[in-house]
């Protein structure tokens, strides 16, 4: 019986798995999110891997003067010339403006622990502010994407012209999907927030989204990484 | 107990402490108390999904099996005209995929899902309702798969679909996509399902139950499911990549500019190595509960038994370049990789010898689930061992794109996990409908089985080591093909009657069990040695009335049999007499949901709409989004219920226990 009396009792103290038991003391959805976020790092590692050798492989061509490939970002266009004497699509890059977008993006991170803690702590307006300031500096790294992808654009850069940019654009697209998911993610918190949904007891769910929006801060810094700063 | 999922994002309706309002959002209701065919279609119970699972995979199986029975009639005379080389390659494309997408893979989901929560003492699965999408996105994404058959054909690239062969230029019909974006949609359930069972396995254990105090089974489904979580997501990126090449241009595998077509070999194996043992080692878990039950001795080297399945899961990610010997990858990948594949025949060797010390001097009782456990036993030795050749590269270059292969391959997969599953079916078939299935025609059903399967696929050891290739539409009378080319088509059929005796013996023992008046088979009808044997049969809905308190391996073994003071295991009660009456009263279970399906049915909609017509996606979206936050705002159903503590339940019960305790 003492064993029963006891288990309710730790049953009782577990805040965040709303009373259930619980053999590893985390919640059932704290660990479904960090599977899910395993699975998605294979997922990237996968789409990392075809763009290292999508982009080698392109170089490569484009340095023996392939006439298949040379021509593909326009007749005679001056950033192919710059690559094949650069060995490399550093060229195509405009790395400050993407250094400032990936600052925004880190930052996001910042006031997403802040949102947490706020609502944690039952400071709901605080929370909201923050919760928006995430939206907000989220918003704006995928406003800077789509001018990035605009930009390269005009320059020449296909989906479909080479495999610079098929792989290019599917690897930050599909980052830039993923930042769109946690924008509508944190877009409903901020919702129910404002409904009055999301108290102390939810603290949980918004620190789920922030597992969530950290991950895909963290596969945002390996691939500004890889692709932007070692080409 | 944790019954009441909370969804990842939002949990409009989870059980809550006072301070947040309780009202559902909007009108979405949950059924009530639903009966028939909605029951079955809103259920979220994890037994039902489990009979559905398996229904569908029955199903499929018969169209994976069809394929291959028109494909033996093909090849039984040489130079036959039967079927034309382009329907013979989506013959051969769809029985592949089918068999290992759509059969096995969902038969090992339906016993993962009826038997390892009861075997851990869990009410239900984590998140009972993914648990339900689960099944349903697996089915409608296999039948969405299935219905390139009329549109347009079905995909002709073999079922690993080589690029750059697997390219609009070589393939331009639509098959391909529907396998890319089938297969992606499949495996979108794939992914949930592991997520559920891995949180349910870790984090529901009844009460006692360490790690090392589950069954072998269930490690074997917890390996089985990290190996999906980390494979799925490294075949659907290589499914994307390729739709992205077909569907929009892209230039991932197009040669011409300068792409690497072995990419996709090594994304392909990278992912389908893993995968064939995420096939065999549930089989292997079913096994290692048959053969201690049947020879009446607990499993040989039972930390062992877990730590070779870990091993094998871990080392199933190092050897999936050898799938690619031959692909000129160079000789120091090949040397490693041949290495890591001899390696990895160590844990699995570990395995059989267990099986074969547990049956020695044991008390074997020979029924037909353990007769096909020890088929698996046999079976899956010749497929080891031919397997091992396989990892000799010089070899290899001789039977890569064999018959030697496809000999091997199916004498782990059909040999091994078939007769695995089969095994299950008979071990368990009491616990689901509580009746057992026919003995006698479970024999006729074994023997048929075994007599076909080897009639098949032994023969073509020797047709492979001719030089005969697979995937060849047909050969000529002068290569000397002839003979056991037919004998293989005999053994198909044989094979294929046998498999059917599984449906025959069902529907038989069902009508005479009914005829008879339904006698009840008793909670413990194998005097077994897991708790699952302490419940009533078949399994009440809330499967425990009160959590079970575990104190051993083979927890149920133990409280029916004690050492005497000679050291003699002597019976001090039967199952019958400890098993728990099956009283649900005050056990709260999670309410059924329509959302599932909606989210199931959505979502192949997207994907008809990226393969025809951009239009098709907006009601499929809708359908998607709608079913997403219905699921999200529909009413926890917990509402008048909260917050009960894990014993809570059945309170009468647990004093009642808690005083035959004391």
């Amino acid at each position: 019986m003492s064993d029963l009396a006891l288990n309710a009792e730790h049953v009782a103290d577990a805040h965040d798995d709303h009373g259930h038991h619980s053999s590893l003391g985390l919640s059932n959805a704290k660990l479904a999110m960090w599977l899910f976020l395993g699975s998605e790092c294979l997922l990237f590692g996968a789409l990392i891997s075809t763009y290292l050798l999508s982009v080698a492989n392109f170089i490569r061509e484009v340095v023996a003067g392939n006439p298949e490939v040379i021509d593909t970002m326009g007749v005679g266009s001056p950033i192919m010339a710059e690559i094949a004497e650069a060995h490399s699509v550093e060229p195509m890059f405009d790395i400050p403006f993407t250094s400032a977008s990936s600052f925004i993006l880190l930052m996001s991170s910042l006031t997403m622990v802040l949102a947490h803690k706020a609502v944690s702590e039952a400071r709901y307006r605080e929370s909201r502010i923050y919760l928006g300031a995430t939206l907000f500096l989220g918003a704006t790294f995928i406003a800077g994407q789509v001018y990035e992808f605009t930009a390269f654009y005009r320059e020449g850069l296909t989906y479909t012209g080479n495999l610079f940019g098929s792989a290019f654009y599917t690897l930050t697209g599909f980052h830039g999907v993923h930042v769109s998911v946690g924008l509508i993610m944190l877009g409903s918190l901020l919702y129910l927030s404002m409904r009055g949904r999301l108290q102390q007891d939810r603290a949980e769910t918004v620190e789920l989204v922030g597992l969530y929006w950290h991950f895909v801060d963290i596969v945002w810094v390996l691939i500004f990484t890889i692709v932007y700063l070692i080409p | 107990m944790a019954l009441i999922e909370e969804p990842v994002a939002l949990p409009a309706g989870a059980p809550s402490a006072p301070s947040t309002v309780k009202k559902p959002l909007g009108a979405f209701t949950r059924p009530k108390n639903p009966t028939g065919v909605v029951d079955w279609l809103t259920t979220v119970d994890h037994k039902k999904i489990a009979i559905m699972y398996a229904t569908a995979a029955v199903l499929f199986l018969l169209i994976a099996g069809s394929a291959a029975l028109l494909m033996r009639l093909q090849l039984a005379v040489p130079n036959n005209t039967l079927l034309d080389g382009d329907t013979y390659n989506r013959i051969y494309t769809m029985h592949g995929t089918v068999g290992i997408f759509l059969v096995v893979m969902p038969i090992a989901s339906a016993f993962a899902n009826y038997v390892m929560p009861l075997h851990i003492g869990a009410r239900d699965v984590a998140f009972p309702r993914i648990n339900a999408f689960s099944f349903w996105i697996y089915f409608t994404g296999g039948i969405m798969l299935n219905t390139s058959w009329f549109l347009g054909g079905a995909p002709d690239g073999g079922w690993f679909n080589y690029a750059p062969n697997s390219g609009v230029a070589f393939s331009p019909s639509n098959g391909i996509d529907f396998w890319n974006i089938g297969l992606i949609i499949v495996g979108i359930g794939s992914l949930t399902g592991a997520i559920n069972l891995i949180v349910t396995v870790l984090n529901m254990r009844a009460p006692g139950m360490s790690l090392m105090k589950m069954s072998v089974f269930v490690w074997m489904i917890l390996v089985t499911q990290f190996l999906l979580l980390f494979a799925i997501p490294v075949i659907t990126a290589a499914q994307v990549l390729l739709s992205l090449d077909r569907l929009y241009g892209a230039n991932f595998f197009n040669v011409a500019q300068g792409a690497d077509p072995l990419l996709w070999q090594h994304l392909f194996w990278l992912f389908g190595h893993p995968e064939v043992y995420l096939m065999v080692l549930p089989a292997f878990g079913i096994v290692s509960e048959v053969i201690p039950a049947f020879a009446r001795k607990p499993i040989f080297g039972y930390s062992f038994m877990v730590f070779s399945g870990i091993a094998i899961g871990f080392m199933g990610w190092g050897v999936w370049a050898h799938h690619m010997f031959v692909s000129g990858m160079g000789p120091l990948s090949v040397s490693a990789f041949s290495m890591a594949t001899m390696f990895i025949a160590v844990p699995t060797g570990v395995k059989i010898l267990n099986w074969v010390a547990t049956l020695w001097g044991g008390r074997i009782v020979l029924n037909t689930a353990m007769l096909f456990a020890i088929g698996l036993v046999i079976q899956f030795t010749f497929g080891g061992v031919s397997g091992v050749s396989h990892a000799l590269a010089p070899a290899d270059t001789q039977q890569t794109d064999t018959y030697y292969i496809v000999a091997h391959f199916h004498y782990v997969l059909f040999g091994g996990a078939l007769f695995g599953f089969m095994a299950g079916f008979y071990f368990w078939w009491p616990k689901v409908f509580g009746h057992k299935l026919n003995e006698k025609l479970g024999k006729v059903h074994f023997w048929l089985m075994v007599v076909g399967f080897n009639a098949t696929f032994g023969p073509m050891h020797i047709l492979g080591l001719q030089g005969m290739a697979r995937r060849m539409q047909t050969y000529d009378a002068s290569m000397g093909f002839n003979r056991w080319n037919l004998v293989a088509t005999i053994g198909a059929f044989i094979l294929g009657i046998g498999t059917l005796f599984l449906v025959v013996n069902a529907i038989y023992s069902a009508i005479k069990w009914h005829q008879a008046g339904k006698p009840d088979v008793g909670p413990d009808p194998w005097d077994a040695r897991t708790i699952e044997w302490s419940i009533q049969s078949p399994a009440p809905a809330h499967n425990f009335d009160v959590d079970p308190q575990i104190t051993s391996v083979d927890d149920f073994w133990y409280r029916k049999y004690a050492e005497d003071e000679n050291g003699q295991l002597r019976q001090v009660a039967t199952g019958a007499e400890l098993a728990q009456p099956g009283n649900g009263e005050g056990v709260h279970l999670p309410a059924p949901s329509y959302w599932p399906l909606v989210l199931a049915i959505g979502i192949p909609i997207i994907g008809y709409g990226v393969i025809f017509s951009a239009w098709l996606t907006i009601p499929g979206l809708a359908v998607t989004v709608v079913a997403m936050y219905g699921w999200l705002m529909e009413p926890g159903d917990d509402l008048d219920d909260v917050h009960h503590g894990d014993d809570e339940h059945a309170p009468e019960l647990v004093a009642a226990t808690a005083e035959g305790t004391e």
